[in-house]
């Protein structure tokens, strides 16, 4: 098993004609991913064919459900139509949706969150602006790479993309449950708390790794959350030590404001909580090693 | 981005709210003019994008346009906490009252907007929400309906502002947020919004944050951005679509991925604390697919740094293929040869991930003498701070 997204998980991809949904599409196919639809407005009825798979393009997700039971979208379309894509998502009841996008206005990614409270939250929104989920060996949904790492135990929640697959690489002997990549901006769907009480809750998850950064105070909750909650070993690594002040360091959401945000306050907290916190992402990974060594 | 507070009240002027007539200024005689037109008696305030610039002297008042000029003499190229004054903002005076304090900013937490007012304005609002918690106001906003007149009625209730300016304090609220929206702002803070003596309500300070993700929408918005204030560096990578920051330090950095760039400059910052305190020279994201000509335009900055005395290249290739990254890199250094720019800063490169081996097989294939491979981002790290430290 694995959180969310597993192997019966049927996915969608919107934005699946654009150049990223399509590329990205071949890759999720190539991964074992049941990618059973494409939606593009206009676009219904056509089929694109993927190395001799071919996959029938629906004009709304609600149809694209009716056809085919999807339960997972991935959202690739731009920024300017991504607000409209997810409140569509929502509205036609998916389960997850994934929004791989970046740059979307802070505005729109909480306006499209109010909508989903709105509707009584019924959809799991991952994202935006970040790589997706993967569970090796059962389905990949987004742009991780799936050939990093075979399926294991440790499962990991990550704001950045790279930062994750190069825990996922030196973590590869033991291989990964659930990898979620919640994403860099400032408004999100889902928090490291939503994967860590996930992979709590998860038989086949024995240790987690939590990868944050600087900018708000999800870190600081999230450690908040596992002092209370989590009785599974959780390593965390923090970027961004040497950022200054008042500039956005790639992430919309990587910010320091005056004190807070700061990587400092993060590691201080996570350590109260008993988490074992890397200084370097390989630090991080012995660390880890050492874990799962001693279950 | 951030918006001087003459800009900020540029803006809500346009969208209605009342604000004191005035002008921005580059010299005393440009104050001087405004002065005279606004009647002689004005205020004098030193236009930057930092705190505390009342206490460092930067906000004057004048009893006619001589003053006013000598007074934009005195603040300008003044410095208040490492920020030069460059303008300064003239405007009429006003016989303030009362003091409040109203703002809408994002709530990342609770993922949506907060309205946080209080009757205790014209200070710090940490400082208030320290010392009286009381006395500050935090409504949430629910952003499927943003702010009606029955939100603007709580709010103005929950803060407790007086009965006699309740009713402007709605309508400010109201038009206050129509602006946050219109604009795309992430903050609009307005401290102190002020009671004068002939009764109005007037925002008599503007602090104003815009959401450069939404700069497609807004043309505008462009014209704002101080272009004279910015790094050059920075400046000119922005105009590569690259994503840069200056830093302090002397080790460049390029990297994939907005996570893994901010890693690796902690981790050059710890290598260097063995050789004498060596520290990243900036962040440079070079994200995902890095051709040949990103890496040459990463690689052109980065080294049009004078600080900087070496270079790492730290690359995990999850999408991106290391030898297209090792084909950029050997391609960037021979189109910056050809422009006569050749490279004399060691560089040193660790790629892992996808095709890491095909990639460091091209690099020791160039063998370039001052391109140095390492196999781990720990290792590549303490070799570029050494390199750095050495002054190459």
């Amino acid at each position: 098993m694995a959180i969310w997204l597993t192997k019966d998980s049927k996915v969608i991809v919107q934005g699946m004609t654009g150049s990223e949904g399509s590329k990205h599409t071949r890759r999720m196919l190539r991964a074992g991913t049941a990618v059973v639809g494409g939606v593009t407005p206009g676009k219904g009825g056509q089929t694109v064919d993927f190395d001799g798979t071919g996959v029938p393009v629906f004009n709304t997700v609600a149809e694209a459900i009716g056809s085919t039971g999807a339960d997972v979208t991935v959202i690739f379309v731009p920024p300017k139509f991504a607000k409209g894509a997810i409140i569509e998502a929502v509205d036609a009841g998916i389960d997850l949706a994934i929004v791989i996008t970046e740059g979307i206005p802070v505005h729109d990614s909480t306006a499209a969150w109010a909508h989903n409270v709105a509707k009584g939250g019924q959809t799991r929104i991952v994202g935006p602006n970040c790589p997706g989920i993967a569970s090796p060996g059962a389905s990949n949904a987004g742009i991780i790479p799936a050939d990093i790492t075979p399926a294991g135990r440790v499962g990991l929640v990550s704001k950045s993309g790279t930062l994750t697959y190069q825990l996922m690489y030196e973590l590869r002997d033991f291989g990964f449950s659930t990898c979620v990549g919640i994403g860099g901006d400032p408004v999100i769907g889902t928090t490291h708390i939503d994967a860590l009480a996930a992979f709590q809750n998860d038989p086949d998850t024995d240790a987690i790794v939590m990868i944050g950064e600087i900018g708000g105070d999800a870190e600081e909750r999230a450690a908040a959350f596992i002092k209370e909650h989590v009785t599974k070993p959780v390593v965390g690594y923090i970027a961004g030590f040497t950022a200054p002040e008042g500039k956005t360091m790639g992430h919309a959401g990587a910010i320091i404001s005056g004190s807070a945000g700061t990587a400092d306050a993060k590691k201080v907290a996570l350590e109260a909580a008993g988490v074992k916190v890397g200084r370097t992402p390989s630090e991080t990974a012995q660390l880890m090693r050492e874990v799962m060594q001693g279950l | 981005m951030d918006l001087y507070e003459y800009q900020g009240r540029d803006l809500f002027a346009r969208h209605g709210l009342p604000v004191l007539d005035g002008g921005v200024a580059t010299t005393p005689q440009e104050a001087r003019t405004i002065a005279e037109r606004l009647g002689g008696r004005v205020v004098v305030k030193a236009q930057v994008k930092v705190g505390g610039r009342g206490k460092a002297g930067g906000v004057k008042l004048a009893a006619d346009a001589d003053e006013a000029q000598a007074r934009a003499a005195d603040i300008l190229g003044m410095d208040i906490k490492g920020h030069t004054v460059h303008k300064v903002m003239v405007t009429e005076t006003a016989d303030i009252v009362e003091e409040y304090y109203f703002s809408y900013l994002l709530d990342r937490a609770n993922r949506t907007f907060l309205c946080i007012a209080s009757v205790a304005g014209g200070m710090e609002i940490e400082q208030v929400a320290h010392d009286a918690p009381e006395k500050v106001a935090k409504v949430s906003i629910d952003a499927t309906k943003g702010v009606d007149e029955a939100t603007a009625r709580e709010i103005v209730t929950t803060a407790g502002f007086p009965a006699d300016v309740a009713d402007q304090v709605a309508a400010i609220a109201v038009r206050l947020w129509d602006t946050f929206v219109a604009e795309d702002a992430l903050l609009v803070e307005v401290n102190p919004l002020a009671k004068v003596a002939d009764g109005r309500v007037l925002l008599l300070d503007a602090k104003v944050t815009l959401d450069g993700n939404a700069d497609f929408r807004h043309p505008d918005h462009e014209a704002l951005e101080d272009v004279a204030a910015v790094d050059p560096l920075e400046q000119r990578a922005k105009e590569r679509n690259l994503n840069y920051v200056k830093l302090d330090g002397t080790v460049g950095i390029i990297g994939n991925g907005a996570g893994l760039v901010m890693s690796t400059l902690d981790v050059v910052a710890y290598a260097g604390e063995q050789v004498g305190g060596v520290r990243p020279a900036n962040f440079l994201d070079i994200g995902g697919g890095a051709s040949a000509a990103v890496m040459a335009n990463g690689l052109e900055i980065v080294l049009s740094d004078p600080s900087v005395k070496s270079v790492f290249v730290n690359v995990f290739g999850g999408i991106t293929s290391c030898d297209e990254v090792a084909n950029g890199i050997v391609h960037a250094l021979g189109m910056l040869a050809e422009r006569g720019e050749a490279v004399t800063k060691p560089l040193v490169v660790r790629l892992d991930g996808n095709n890491a081996e095909a990639g460091r097989q091209i690099l020791d294939t160039a063998d370039d003498p001052l391109v140095e491979r390492v196999d781990t981002m720990d290792g590549a790290a303490k070799r570029a701070a050494v390199l750095a430290s050495q002054g190459a």
